[in-house]
C-alpha cells in the first residue's frame, strides 16, 4: 500500500463529507422551526470536525487536529445556548420562526 | 498495513456521517431528525478521528485526537437531551403518524415554557 492510495481516499472521503455538508445546510435553510436549524447546525459542526481530521491526514499536519477539538467543544456550548433560548422564548417566537 | 486501516476508518465515518445528514434531510419530524443526527454523526466524526489517531500514531495526534473523540462522546447526547427538551416544551409538532405520545398528558396543566 503506497501512501498514493491514502491521497485518494483521503480525496473522496472529503468529497462525500462536503456532499453530507450540502445536505445538512439544505436543512438549515428549509427550516421549519427554529430546533431544526439547531440540529442540522449543530451536525454541520461535527461534520466540520471529520473534515477537520481528514484534512489532517491529507495534509500531514497532525497539529489541525487542535481545532477541531475546539470547535467540538463550541459546538456543545452553542447547542446548549440555543436550546436556553429556544425554552426561554416560548412557542411564540416558534410559531413566527416557523413560517419564514 | 497502517494505510489500510487508516483508509478503513476514513471510509467507515464518511459512510455514517453521510447517512446522518442524509437522515436529518428526509426524516419527518425535528425527534426523528435529532436522532439520525446525534449518533450516526458522532460515531462517523469519532471514526475519522480515529483514522488521524491511526495514520499519526499515538505519539503526534494521541492526546488531542482522544480528547476530541471523548468530548464528542461525552457532549453529544447531553447536547441532544437539552435540544429536545426545549423543542417539546415549546410544542414543535411530532410527526402525523406518531401513534403515541406518553408525556404529553404530564405537561397539560402547566403553560408552555
Amino acid at each position: 500500500m503506497t501512501d498514493g492510495a491514502v491521497d485518494v481516499a483521503v480525496s473522496v472521503t472529503l468529497a462525500v463529507l462536503v456532499l453530507a455538508f450540502t445536505l445538512s445546510l439544505v436543512r438549515l435553510l428549509k427550516g421549519p422551526s427554529l430546533p431544526d436549524r439547531v440540529v442540522a447546525l449543530d451536525l454541520m459542526a461535527v461534520l466540520s470536525v471529520g473534515i477537520m481530521a481528514v484534512t489532517a491526514i491529507g495534509l500531514d499536519a497532525p497539529s489541525l487536529l487542535q481545532p477541531a477539538l475546539v470547535l467540538a467543544l463550541i459546538a456543545f456550548l452553542g447547542t446548549v445556548a440555543f436550546a436556553r433560548y429556544v425554552e426561554k422564548t416560548g412557542s411564540q417566537q416558534e410559531e413566527r420562526e416557523g413560517d419564514t | 498495513m497502517r494505510d489500510l486501516l487508516t483508509i478503513a476508518f476514513m471510509g467507515v465515518g464518511a459512510a455514517f456521517m453521510l447517512i446522518a445528514a442524509i437522515g436529518v434531510l428526509r426524516l419527518p419530524d425535528l425527534f426523528t431528525r435529532m436522532h439520525a443526527a446525534t449518533k450516526a454523526a458522532t460515531l462517523g466524526a469519532a471514526c475519522s478521528v480515529a483514522a488521524a489517531i491511526v495514520h499519526f500514531g499515538p505519539g503526534d495526534a494521541g492526546v488531542p485526537a482522544t480528547l476530541i473523540i471523548v468530548f464528542l462522546f461525552v457532549t453529544a447526547p447531553v447536547a441532544a437531551h437539552v435540544m429536545a427538551r426545549a423543542a417539546y416544551r415549546v410544542r414543535v409538532p411530532l410527526w402525523k403518524h406518531s401513534v403515541r405520545d406518553e408525556l404529553r398528558p404530564l405537561y397539560k396543566d402547566k403553560p408552555p415554557a
